[in-house]
């Protein structure tokens, strides 16, 4: 079974080597010659200065995407790519890219690397035809005429090349997937990104998923808030007006029917009020509609403490940060009314530059503790997925001042 | 008697629709019109020319601020028309959108109140002859933007009766809702428009005016 399995996937490795030998030495040789192509063009047209920006842009951008193919293909490596150079147009890109570490070492590659790299392909290829031409010597010697191309082919001794061939080509396998690993390693180092490059894309990757991610949150919000104003709201608003209604014209009921109709009202009233309060929790309508400021004085309001408020906020921030400030506002209120024992509480929104701060003060007794699991947890989370930043002053005895600072803009649109 | 006062009413939500059909029924209003959005409101109204508008915010196609923007509309087109705001939550800005040009005949209140039917029916019949009714939680909107020492420096019971009067009350109404007579709901009057530095204004109409103006919600 294994030999079944075997045979043919050792006759793909050597067929894939041997492409690859011959890939190899035809790209290598093809760049190399381009280089000098260029390389000429340059001292012998001097101010003709863009051949290393034709490189640049035709040149290796295009051996290094076949590149990529041969590793890909007969190597079984991919070679992740550097990262893109954002530019308005063609030109500027090509500039751009002669700027970066990754076009260097791209030219490294295909300039240094490239040649010696080609020569020992050409001579790996030269063995391997070599050898199993000489094991096979006596059954085409004859085809050759007797001089050609400056040897004596009838003086060669056959015997001697069969033996040569022999001892050779048993290493040869393995010879050339050292040459292809050894290959793989250089051009992973040399045409994929480097460490830092690496990164910068993994941090621009995670940047842009956690910026989906929070869109989707932020989507998902939006739509339950609307499915409960269109659904259950409007049921339970509908509810307590035919309740009071009944209450209103019902009036020869017994006295024991009113109050169950009195009682009937006044709960659907008070489910309203609770599930009003907890919708606009979610997503408030008018923070996309007029703003943060319009949508503020709503939270100020219901708070059962007097709360003064004071936004200054000239030029709107990024959807997804204005309702991040909107709920360090709504938690951070409600932190104050459950815990704070305060008499009064300050709330201060400005932004400066691209910075958007916002301050929450009360008179309360102090000692907030950011881990001490009363809400400020989940405040401190919220205020990081935007990059934000939550300082809590909390003396013993108070005051307590929460500061939070978030960017106005994201980097990825949202 | 003359005629019954005519309404026009814009709710997409046909249920709750029904049911304040049946208060405004209730009321003695005669309901000539439904629609269910602001295109079919601003039609109803330039064809029946009510006495007043019951007109909820949210509405279809966007469900944002359609109603805010169709009263704006109405109030310019057809001033003698009134209209009253409904909205599952009230915002201080609509409510400042819709008073900046003219305070008379505006209403704007949360949708529950629609539920205290007797009270309701009161604040309708105050906008329908062009009085004002604001939710509390408007007021109480525009009370957090004040700063606080004018303000700080009325009596408990005088912020309340402030209060009541931004909502578009008469003296009747508050001395009513507090269960005070109504001499003690003047003096409390005269006494906050004396802290505050408010002209005393002759009418319940022009001494509303004056107390929004103080709130910085009209011009």
């Amino acid at each position: 079974m294994t030999r079944s399995e075997g045979r043919p996937g050792r006759r793909a490795r050597l067929t894939a080597q041997a492409a690859f030998l011959y890939t190899g030495v035809l790209l290598h040789g093809a760049a190399f010659l381009l280089w000098v192509w260029f390389s000429l063009t340059v001292v012998y047209a001097p101010g003709v200065a863009v051949a290393p920006l034709l490189f640049a842009t035709a040149g290796a951008t295009s051996v290094t995407w076949l590149q990529r193919r041969r590793f890909a293909a007969y190597a079984d490596t991919a070679i992740p790519h550097t990262p893109p150079v954002k530019a308005p147009d063609a030109f500027r890109r090509a500039v751009g890219r002669l700027r970066t570490a990754a076009y260097w070492r791209h030219l490294g590659y295909h300039q240094l690397a490239g040649p010696v790299l080609g020569v020992v392909e050409a001579v790996a290829l030269a063995l391997w035809v070599g050898s199993i031409g000489g094991i096979t010597y006596y059954a085409w010697y004859w085809l050759l005429p007797r001089h050609w191309a400056f040897v004596q082919w009838s003086d060669v001794d056959g015997w001697k090349m069969a033996v040569a061939g022999l001892v050779v080509l048993p290493f040869l396998p393995r010879l050339t997937g050292a040459l292809l690993r050894l290959e793989s390693v250089i051009a992973r180092r040399l045409l994929g990104p480097s460490r830092a490059e690496e990164l910068a894309r993994r941090v621009e990757d995670l940047a842009e998923r956690r910026a989906e991610t929070l869109a989707a949150a932020d989507a998902e919000r939006r739509r339950i808030e609307r499915d409960l104003h269109d659904g259950a709201q409007q049921r339970l608003v509908s509810l307590a007006v035919n309740l009071g209604l009944a209450r209103a014209t019902l009036t020869d009921l017994p006295p024991e029917a009113r109050a169950v109709i009195d009682e009937a009202h006044r709960e659907a009233k008070e489910a309203l009020e609770e599930l009003n309060h907890l919708v606009r929790g979610l997503h408030p309508h008018v923070l996309d509609d007029r703003g943060l400021d319009a949508a503020l004085s709503g939270i100020a309001a219901r708070a059962p403490l007097p709360v003064q408020l004071a936004v200054d906020v000239p030029e709107r921030a990024a959807p997804a940060v204005e309702a991040v400030a909107y709920f360090v506002v709504s938690e951070a209120l409600a932190n104050v009314t459950k815990h704070a024992r305060a008499s009064r509480a300050e709330v201060t929104v400005a932004r400066a530059g691209d910075t958007l701060r916002v301050r929450v003060v009360d008179d309360g007794r102090g000692g907030a503790d950011p881990s001490g699991g009363t809400g400020l947890t989940g405040l401190t989370h919220r205020v990081a997925s935007v990059d934000g930043t939550l300082a809590i002053d909390s003396p013993r005895g108070g005051p307590t001042t929460i500061t939070v600072e978030l960017p106005c803009t994201l980097p990825s649109a949202l | 008697m003359h005629a019954a006062k005519r309404a026009v009413i814009a709710e997409d939500s046909v249920l709750l629709r029904i049911g304040v059909v049946k208060v405004l029924e209730t009321a003695g209003f005669e309901v000539v019109a439904e629609a269910g959005d602001a295109e079919g409101l601003l039609r109803a109204v330039e064809e029946h020319r009510p006495d007043i508008a019951v007109v909820d915010v949210r509405m279809p196609p966007g469900f944002t601020d359609e109603g805010v923007r169709a009263a704006l509309v109405i109030r310019q087109q057809w001033p003698d028309t009134a209209v009253l705001m409904l909205s599952q939550y009230v915002e201080e800005r609509y409510a400042a959108e819709l008073l900046a040009t003219n305070t008379s005949g505006v209403g704007y209140l949360l949708k529950q109140r629609v539920a205290d039917v007797e009270e309701f029916i009161e604040a309708l019949r105050r906008v329908a002859a062009g009085g004002t009714a604001l939710d509390p939680q408007v007021v109480a909107q525009l009370l957090v933007r004040r700063p606080s020492d004018p303000v700080g420096r009325l009596t408990e019971r005088e912020r309340e009766v402030l209060a009541l009067m931004a909502e578009g009350r008469s003296n009747a109404g508050i001395a009513a809702q507090l269960v005070v007579s109504e001499s003690a709901v003047a003096k409390h009057i005269n006494n906050i428009l004396a802290k505050l530095d408010l002209p005393r204004a002759e009418g319940d109409h022009r001494r509303v005016l004056a107390v929004l103006r103080f709130l910085g919600v009209s011009g």
